[in-house]
């Protein structure tokens, strides 16, 4: 499991291939974090290669959109399973974020 | 003695519909009697690094079991990853001295997982998730509890020698 960061205009794409559970939620967490602090204000997160999030993954989510938020930046989120919708879903946490079926949308007026 | 505390009736069914839950396919009276099999028992040290592959192999049982595909992809791996991380932080509080154990039984119509660590347990009872509650829902915390008796079918505590979380998900 790994998190790739790349630049896509001025939003900042985070993959995240495999899951995002209690083990490595902080890797991702101090990345985002790292980006923000260097002015970076657009994420955006892609799931497509992600099997599942347990609620420690999903408590990341939910303090990194804070935090992008405090500083004027927004977090959007994009290609979710119907796994990872139904864990939204049941949550309620697909009320806090902006969620697109792909990239593209995610990205558009972002 | 055992202690059953927690029962908790609704889980997310693999329709996506989310209704009362049955009652327990093999009851505790009768377990013994029921035709059964230990298909996982394995130790782990308390590092959560160690939960993705004991995930993944119990997630490899329950599609040899032929269980349907959103219970393997979906219900049982977050709900046991949950487990193991509470037994893990909160159970034996990372202590790397200290082990969490998990044990998953096959029955005729049911699959029991039971999550043991060496910590005193906890009520887990007087633990929810109210996403109504906008504190709650904007918190970091508090939804692993939740997510099990979501997507397991029962989840209880059994107070033994050993702190005991047993999820039991029906076939």
């Amino acid at each position: 499991m790994s998190f790739t960061l790349k630049k896509q205009g001025d939003v900042v794409v985070v993959d995240v291939e495999g899951q995002l559970i209690v083990g490595n939620r902080q890797e991702l967490k101090q990345k985002v974090l790292d980006e923000l602090e260097k002015g970076e204000r657009k994420f955006l997160i892609d799931f497509s290669q992600t099997g599942y999030i347990d609620s420690s993954g999903l408590g990341v989510l939910v303090s990194l959109s804070k935090k992008i938020r405090e500083h004027g930046g927004e977090l959007r989120l994009a290609n979710l399973n119907d796994d990872l919708q139904t864990l939204f879903e049941l949550t309620k946490l697909d009320t806090l974020f902006q969620i697109s079926d792909t990239r593209e949308r995610a990205l558009e007026g972002f | 003695m055992s202690d059953h505390v927690g029962q908790e009736p609704h889980r997310l069914r693999a329709d996506g519909a989310v209704g009362a839950g049955h009652a327990h396919p093999d009851p505790a009276g009768s377990r013994g009697a029921a035709r059964s099999y230990v298909a996982v028992d394995v130790e782990i040290p308390s590092d959560v690094n160690q939960i993705e592959s004991v995930v993944a192999r119990v997630t490899d049982l329950c599609r040899t079991l032929h269980l349907q595909p959103r219970l393997c992809s979906l219900n049982v791996p977050v709900a046991l990853t949950e487990a193991l991380s509470n037994a893990i932080i909160r159970g034996n509080g990372e202590d790397p001295r200290k082990h969490v154990r998990l044990r998953a039984t096959v029955f005729d119509r049911a699959v029991v997982f039971d999550v043991s660590d060496e910590g005193p347990g906890f009520d887990m009872s007087r633990v929810d998730y109210d996403a109504s509650d906008p504190e709650q829902l904007y918190a970091e915390d508090g939804r692993g509890i939740f997510l099990m008796r979501r997507l397991m079918d029962q989840v209880e505590q059994v107070r033994g020698p050993r702190h005991v979380v047993r999820l039991t998900l029906n076939r």
